[in-house]
């Protein structure tokens, strides 16, 4: 039982000591109010930057999603396969899981949209038979419209019997898949180079603060302090560093969001695209605030580790 | 309590301050260190406090052989003494009260706690009622009385002063002697370093006195 109580009081006394610190570095920043914002610009933006990219390729997958009107394929059935039996096939193609939507243009259908934008009437009509086929266009779901699930469609099109050919815009997929790609591994090479960055800012920061206190960590050490006591407050320092730095990265991309929005809506409009330009979510915030503090604390901790060990007491 | 063993110490600069020095201060005592500027009274405390460690020799306190204590055990070891700087040491930019609890907010002390402590250790070097005054607000006499408060405010078995009366004069010198005697009435092991040979002389009390390094005598 006291045993217990003695282990409360402890965890209690714990509690205190880290929530002092906590508010006591927190009025340490806000006392060095210019210095703190400066710091909290620099490291916002290396924060802000790698959001802001992962946001825009989001936006482009969005957008894209948007544009898989554009990506389709041309399904040729065989000439002998009847206009009833087509109908049949465009109906089990168009209730496949993937599918938007499948759309039949019959031969006669194709052969009169020929004979007007071609100007070969009389010479179409010299033709015995309609040499066109029936063809169903298909329209991959937005979800479902990456080259590998286009390539799996396609192989499940031209496994029917009834079917001839089948021609799909894959390069032009194939090419936009890898430029997305690219662009997710810059974000990443980005973030990693900003991180690092983030690091050496706070570390820098931290290393000057310890320079400064020199004299207090000293006396500290003299009284018996240890080097985990004096770490403390520099290790809150660092976190809430990060935790703002976050905040104002998000901040920022927030708003570049709003100032960008209605040139892509009106640019989207232009292309007949209800797509709408996204600001960070939730989870992109709560994961910069967090990779914020971690940073932070990170940097910190090098900074104290390196210079702590240097700092030891001297007298008159 | 200390002993000190032939003990040498030289300096990165090729200085030796002290060259094969032996003495012993038991439980309880209270000693003066005397000898000119540059005796090595400094230097002995430095090695007693763990701020230096020998070149050669054993220096003992509390049983620990400072030559080869670990570094992870320096805060807790340091947690057993009291030292008065001949520089006071204090941190400026803290009001008194904060300066007197540092030893005792390392050691994660209870905040209850703290504040009856220090009250107790301002009251006896008479500064209570100034827990809130900056430090550069008191005269030199009673920073000196700050730096001996935050001192004794963890109750060390063993009090280290550095010519804690060079700044201040007679009466106020009397004033601090007379604190470290009242100390040492309640068990507590003092070793003052100071040139004041006035002091000594008036406190009948056994010095060890150091000549360029060396035992001078020991009476």
């Amino acid at each position: 039982m006291t045993d217990g109580l003695a282990a409360v009081a402890s965890l209690s006394t714990w509690v205190a000591r880290h929530g002092h610190a906590l508010v006591s570095t927190a009025g340490h920043l806000g006392r060095h109010g210019l210095a703190t914002v400066l710091t909290e610009v620099v490291m916002g933006l290396a924060l802000a930057l790698p959001l802001a990219l992962n946001v825009l390729v989001r936006n482009v997958r969005d957008a894209t999603g948007d544009f898989s009107e554009a990506v389709g394929l041309s399904v040729y059935l065989k000439p002998e396969v009847s206009e009833q039996k087509a109908r049949q096939l465009t109906k089990i193609a168009a209730e496949r899981t993937g599918v938007a939507s499948a759309t039949l243009i019959t031969a006669s259908e194709a052969l009169a949209e020929f004979r007007t934008q071609s100007g070969l009437g009389t010479a179409l009509d010299s033709l015995p038979d309609n040499p066109l086929p029936n063809v169903l266009t298909i329209r991959p779901a937005p979800d479902a419209a990456s080259p590998s699930q286009l390539e799996a469609l396609r192989s499940y099109l031209l496994a029917w019997p009834e079917v001839d050919s089948v021609q799909l815009d894959r390069d032009w997929v194939l090419r936009f898949s890898a430029l997305l790609e690219l662009l997710r591994r810059v974000v990443l090479i980005t973030a990693l180079l900003l991180g690092a960055g983030v690091i050496a800012v706070v570390g820098n920061t931290i290393r000057l603060e310890i320079l400064n206190r020199r004299n207090e960590i000293e006396v500290t050490k003299l009284v018996g302090g240890t080097n985990a006591f004096v770490r403390r407050p520099l290790l809150y320092a660092g976190t809430l560093y990060g935790l703002l730095a976050g905040l104002i990265g998000w901040g920022l991309v927030a708003i570049a969001r709003a100032s960008l929005a209605p040139a892509a809506l009106r640019l989207a409009a232009a292309y007949g695209s209800a797509f709408e330009l996204r600001g960070p979510d939730l989870t992109e915030l709560g994961a910069l605030l967090l990779t914020g503090m971690a940073l932070g604390w990170l940097g910190a901790w090098i900074a104290a580790a390196r210079q702590l060990a240097r700092i030891e007491p001297r007298t008159a | 309590m200390i002993s000190f063993e032939r003990v040498s110490k030289r300096y990165p600069n090729g200085r030796e301050a002290l060259t094969e020095l032996s003495f012993e201060v038991h439980d309880g005592e209270m000693v003066f260190l005397t000898g000119r500027s540059g005796a090595g009274k400094s230097s002995v405390l430095k090695l007693i406090a763990l701020i230096e460690r020998p070149t050669r020799g054993q220096v003992i306190v509390n049983g620990d052989n400072t030559g080869k204590l670990p570094l992870r055990r320096v805060p807790m070891f340091r947690r057993a003494l009291g030292v008065v700087f001949q520089d006071h040491r204090l941190l400026m930019d803290r009001p008194v009260f904060d300066n007197v609890a540092l030893p005792l907010i390392v050691t994660d002390t209870a905040f209850r706690e703290i504040e009856k402590r220090v009250r107790a250790a301002l009251d006896q070097v008479g500064l209570l009622g100034k827990e809130r005054v900056a430090p550069l607000e008191l005269s030199v006499g009673e920073q000196q009385r700050v730096c001996i408060a935050r001192a004794i405010v963890s109750k060390p078995p063993l009090l280290l002063a550095d010519e804690p009366t060079g700044n201040l004069d007679a009466t106020l010198a009397a004033e601090v002697m007379g604190l470290f005697r009242r100390f040492n009435e309640v068990g507590v092991t003092v070793v003052v370093a100071t040139h004041d040979l006035h002091l000594v002389r008036d406190s009948g009390l056994r010095q060890i006195v150091l000549d360029d390094g060396r035992l001078g005598s020991s009476g």
